[in-house]
């Protein structure tokens, strides 16, 4: 029972995320208690979130360009019947009254109104709301999670942002990292690397939200300053800082990995003639491969997960990202940020547990590979 | 002859620089701890004062102390700890002392190792799913606890199992050979062989847990709450998570700029003591073992 008590805790995390978060495609992303209503006589019967929130923007504003007639849209938000009625005129169910009377008069209308007003001798005609699909959850562009009439859930950019500020920091982290390992593991003598692994060790120890402070206070203005930028808080400054997290477990691994190498295959090499740095390349990296793809995956699976620090310095701006040099947000950094101000049980708030299951399917999959490629290794010895 | 000899001075002078390179490489890892330390000293040193440790937030948090946000980390450490060593020790001893080596252990070390990847947000969001709202904890030092427990879970485990594993086997064997009883054996011939590097773990596990935002988020952290906690159902400020507030989002964030300087600095020296105290103890208990 005690052994196996961290596979029931993975169990029970999968099952509250996904119960937490499954209904969202159940859901439709319009505000629950709210109503999207039409004249009678439009021949409308649905509407992606899309184009619902297209309309309010008035961006779309004729019917014809949403499948309907050729009729000028007028949009209606419950709160403008109290513009065209005084508010003692409105109590009870006069305003519900009037609510149906304001829809039936107008042809182009659509009204967003709250369900609790609606009589059973409503005169408009209710839109079938659609669900949240599985396409535009995965391949929406649109973040827009609180906006009303209708909420938009597309993860694309948040999961592209994560993938860019982590990737950049793998290519700063990797060269950098395994050359310490290197340097440690072979060329170091045993005092320097005694000496390192406090060091590396107090690197790692180092809060997140203590690297995040420093990357704002002194990795952002410097950014900003060096490229011009009107904000320094970019994807850059993200992947320097996840870099820097980044290090200490990917030199700590691939340095394990690199003092694998049997002493016999390094003298053999020497023997024949090779130099040290010939030695290294031809023959240590060679067989401590998989534990130095093991580092790297580790480190990406840090990186990615990481929430504080890429919070603080990213900027948070949920738009598709186009280089590290704008504001980027991450999956983690989105589920810190908006988490606290979502109601329990709302679209939003299963849309943020979705993205928790993302990042934890993201995670098991680069810890599963590792747990292979470091597997491979011991059969083959 | 010439040229072999001009071939293999080329080949020394490439290794050279290649080594060269290597090595600046590496003392610019001790550079970037120096600087990222020497930064929040220098900066944080001033703020440090007696009526800052002891004191409470005032003025929307750009004066005063982070009295409560000492205690309400002290609570969650304390309250992580007493959920997750006890737990995280005994899986240990299970794993490597009991369970033997068959298909059930990989699966279970495999599983040990996911848990430890899983990103402390994904922990913060389970955390409030299970204990905030199912269980009805609400925020509190309670759901923070469990919460950050389970984090370092994986962290014990692996440690104990780590420390037990380098005990020989002769030590086993000798003691049942004795006639002691397994348990006799882990109780009084193991455990205590592997107290020192069981303890330096679970030091370096408190130090993660001390700087952990993202799962006390929504399960533990107040943005203000200037008394001390009643029970372990209050909520309670956090250090992380009031660095976190008044460098983002606090009222005025020019003015608690010294406030959040010096809190870095606290929760670096915690960092900082927790790790010499862990290195102080396995040089110690090391020279000891070697006495014997």
């Amino acid at each position: 029972m005690s052994g196996g008590v961290t596979s029931i805790i993975i169990l029970l995390i999968i099952l509250f995320l996904f119960k937490e978060g499954s209904g969202l495609f159940n859901n439709s992303s319009i505000e629950k208690g709210y109503v999207l209503s039409v004249n009678p006589a439009n021949p409308v019967k649905t509407l992606s979130p899309k184009q619902v929130k297209e309309i309010f923007d008035e961006n779309i504003t004729n019917w014809k360009e949403v499948g309907g007639n050729d009729e000028e849209i007028k949009t209606f938000r419950f709160e403008e019947i109290f513009d065209l009625y005084p508010d003692e005129e409105l109590d009870g169910e006069i305003l519900s009254q009037r609510l149906s009377d304001e829809i039936s008069k107008e042809n182009g209308i659509i009204a967003f109104l709250p369900e609790r007003y609606l009589l059973t001798s409503f005169k408009g005609k209710l839109l079938e709301s659609n669900n949240v699909s599985l396409s535009e959850f995965f391949l929406g562009k649109e973040w827009f999670p609180t906006v009303v009439p209708a909420a938009e859930f597309g993860i694309l950019p948040l999961l592209l942002g994560t993938l860019l500020v982590s990737f950049g920091a793998i290519a700063i982290a990797l060269p950098f990292g395994i050359a310490v390992a290197i340097y440690l593991a072979e060329i170091a003598d045993p005092r320097i690397r005694k000496f390192f692994k406090p060091i590396i060790e107090l690197l790692a120890g180092i809060p997140s939200v203590v690297y995040g402070f420093f990357g704002l206070v002194v990795i952002v203005p410097l950014i900003q300053k060096i490229f011009g930028l009107p904000v320094g808080e970019t994807g850059l400054a993200g992947s320097i800082i996840l870099a820097i997290m980044a290090l200490p477990t990917i030199i700590t691994v691939a340095e394990d990995a690199i003092r694998t190498t049997p002493r016999v295959m390094k003298e053999a090499s020497l023997g024949l003639g090779a130099t040290h740095w010939q030695t290294i390349w031809r023959v240590v990296i060679p067989y401590s491969i998989s534990g130095i793809m093991a580092a790297v995956m580790l480190g990406i699976g840090r990186a990615i997960g990481e929430t504080m620090a890429v919070l603080m310095v990213t900027g948070n701006a949920a738009v598709m990202p186009t280089s590290l040099l704008e504001p980027v947000r991450t999956i983690p950094a989105t589920i810190a940020a908006e988490l606290g101000e979502a109601p329990v049980g709302s679209s939003h708030y299963q849309s943020l547990f979705m993205l928790g299951c993302i990042l934890f399917l993201l995670t098991l999959i680069i810890s599963l590979s590792v747990e292979f490629i470091s597997g491979k290794k011991k059969n083959n010895n | 002859m010439n040229t072999d000899i001009l071939n293999i001075k080329r080949k020394r002078r490439s290794q050279a620089i290649t080594f060269g390179l290597f090595r600046v490489l590496s003392y610019m890892v001790i550079l970037i701890l120096l600087v990222i330390l020497g930064f929040i000293i220098y900066n944080g040193a001033g703020s440090i004062s007696w009526n800052f440790l002891t004191g409470y937030p005032e003025d929307g948090m750009t004066k005063g102390g982070i009295f409560p946000a000492i205690v309400g980390t002290i609570c969650l450490i304390i309250g992580s700890m007493v959920f997750a060593f006890p737990i995280g020790i005994m899986s240990g001893i299970y794993i490597n002392e009991y369970a033997g080596n068959n298909w059930i252990v990989k699966f279970i070390r495999i599983m040990t190792n996911n848990l430890g990847a899983i990103p402390s947000i994904v922990f913060g969001l389970f955390g409030m799913a299970l204990f905030v709202n199912y269980l009805g904890f609400g925020d509190s030092i309670l759901a923070g606890s469990l919460t950050l427990g389970l984090l370092v879970l994986p962290v014990v485990i692996r440690t104990t199992e780590e420390a037990l594993k380098a005990i020989p086997d002769s030590f086993r064997t000798g003691s049942l050979a004795l006639g002691a009883s397994k348990l006799q054996t882990i109780r009084h011939v193991i455990l205590p062989m592997a107290f020192p590097n069981i303890i330096t773990g679970l030091i370096l596990s408190v130090g993660r847990v001390s700087g952990e935002t993202a799962p006390i988020l929504f399960t533990a952290a107040a943005y203000f709450l200037p008394r001390l906690p009643h029970s372990i159902f209050d909520q309670v400020m956090a250090l992380p998570y009031h660095l976190y507030v008044i460098s983002t989002s606090g009222t005025n964030i020019e003015a608690s700029k010294s406030i959040a300087y010096g809190t870095a600095l606290v929760l670096i020296v915690i960092v900082l003591l927790i790790n010499i105290l862990a290195n102080f103890l396995r040089k110690y208990f090391g020279n000891k073992v070697k006495m014997n």
